[in-house]
């Protein structure tokens, strides 16, 4: 009813000819698929790489700010600086500063590929984030567990092999699921570093045609993506919710 | 008890912060015998069994497993574990893993037991245990008393020197004790040595052969099962003792 309220209210607006013409053209939609697709191979193959990235970074930092030996400060500290600054500085102005200012320094070891550099970027900010999900996920394994693997024999590297990690990591697959999410849309902002991912070809597209169709079918390919994975995601919590409420009734 | 301690406590003493939980402890457990630790809630039973099973560091005194100390500074505590079993109170098996997983994890991971080998063995001993036929089921399928007894087991495949039991029953439903007792009666028909932390009265007047009551972290009584029921000569184990049997009327 609501759905349909509001249809009928963008329908009967004064700018909806506007709007129709300028955003939903059948004819700029056909025009633009000649040419995205390229562009969102590139935010594909962005996307699969920095993600393995994160995920592995995300992971060594959490298990680094759980290590308890007071020798291994030094490391926890620069974890939490890294994290925190990561996390503090708004992903823009990180793309900037990869993008741009280390190029700037001239090192022969930096690629001058923006691409890489923004993806850099992009993997820095989404590790410090995924580490905080990690983190949460192994602080929530009761303290009994890793108690009960030391006490059947296993070391304190097998017990979070074998025992905290597959908890942790099960408790955090739909917090970690919403990073990918946000992080399948983020790799559109590497464009400002000139890469011609699709969100840059539509805004090409958009300014050669003087109509921003292109912009709505560069919508359509992100959410034939995005959509999926958050099905997937309120498919796990809606599992995870009767898990525990049968856990209850037992 | 003429026969040489398995284990041997000599002035444990153990802080937390500025607060003594175990104040001198001096207790020995001869091969083939059961020592009950009974007491209230807070007396000081757990930390001891977990001091014993290096979970935890002593501050002062020894531990000797076999004669050979173990709680020297220095001493690797994971061989020193594996040649231990201890039973929690929650059980604390590893809920992402099948029943006969959690059986054979520390004899495969920690002993290096061949898979096939652990598995027979697994299979074996939850069969005399009167799990068949449970093995591919998870924790949370089974009920309190399979649980425990599923956690004995996996204490049971590393081959312990000495069992530790960590109130093994009081997580349990009343009718559910005796499946849990029977096993324990068993292993100590099979000359297993236990240390055992019990508020099953019943049980450590049949099958310990020394009780020793703890108060405030202090052994302040102990002797045979019959001496310290009906005659204990310590006014805080006859208090301990009438509370309890109050308790039990009502």
């Amino acid at each position: 009813m609501v759905i349909l309220g509001v249809a009928l209210a963008i329908l009967l607006s004064p700018g909806w000819r506007t709007v129709r013409e300028k955003f939903l053209s059948w004819h700029f939609f056909k025009m633009s698929l000649s040419s995205l697709p390229t562009g969102f191979w590139v935010d594909v193959r962005m996307f699969l790489i920095i993600e393995a990235i994160v995920l592995v970074l995300g992971l060594a930092i959490a298990l680094i700010r759980t290590l308890p030996a007071p020798v291994l400060f030094p490391v926890r500290a620069v974890a939490v600086v890294f994290v925190d600054v990561m996390r503090g500085v708004p992903t823009l102005i990180l793309l900037y500063i990869f993008g741009f200012g280390f190029l700037a320094l001239g090192f022969s070891f930096i690629p001058g590929d923006e691409t890489i550099l923004g993806g850099a970027a992009l993997a820095c900010s989404y590790s410090a984030y995924v580490s905080e999900v990690f983190r949460a996920g192994i602080e929530s394994v009761n303290p009994s567990q890793p108690a009960a693997a030391l006490a059947v024999g296993l070391t304190r590297t097998q017990a979070l092999r074998y025992v905290v990690l597959p908890q942790a990591i099960r408790a955090v697959v739909p917090p970690l699921l919403n990073d990918f999410i946000g992080l399948t849309k983020d790799v559109a902002l590497v464009s400002i570093l000139g890469p011609q991912e699709i969100a840059r070809i539509a805004q090409i597209n958009a300014d050669y045609y003087f109509n921003y169709t292109p912009y709505v079918a560069a919508a359509v390919f992100y959410l034939v993506i995005t959509l999926p994975l958050i099905r997937i995601v309120d498919h796990m919590r809606y599992r995870g919710l009767q898990r525990q409420n049968a856990l209850v009734l037992m | 008890m003429s026969a040489p301690s398995v284990l041997e406590l000599r002035g444990v003493t153990k802080y937390y912060g500025e607060r003594e939980v175990l104040g001198g402890i001096d207790l020995a457990v001869a091969e083939g015998c059961a020592v009950a630790l009974i007491g209230s809630s807070g007396s000081g039973k757990s930390t001891l069994l977990r001091c014993v099973d290096l979970l935890e560091e002593i501050d002062d005194g020894d531990i000797y497993l076999d004669g050979v100390a173990i709680t020297d500074p220095g001493t690797d505590p994971v061989p020193i574990r594996r040649r231990l079993g201890l039973v929690f109170q929650a059980y604390n098996l590893f809920p992402h893993k099948s029943v006969i997983d959690n059986v054979i994890l520390g004899a495969v991971r920690a002993q290096g037991m061949k898979h096939d080998e652990a598995l027979a063995a697994g299979h074996a001993l939850l069969d005399r245990f009167g799990l068949a036929g449970r093995e591919r089921d998870f924790p949370d399928r089974l009920s309190g008393g399979q649980q425990q007894r599923v956690a004995i087991v996996r204490a049971l495949m590393t081959k312990p020197r000495a069992l530790l039991l960590d109130e093994v029953t009081s997580a349990l439903d009343p009718e559910l004790v005796g499946e849990v007792l029977g096993i324990i009666a068993e292993l100590k028909g099979d000359g297993m040595t236990m240390l055992i932390a019990t508020h099953e009265m019943s049980f450590a007047r049949e099958f310990a052969d020394e009780v020793c009551y703890l108060d405030g972290g202090r052994i302040v009584e102990r002797g045979r099962p019959e001496q310290i029921f009906s005659d204990p000569e310590h006014p805080a184990t006859r208090r301990f003792l009438a509370r309890l049997l109050q308790s039990t009327r009502i």
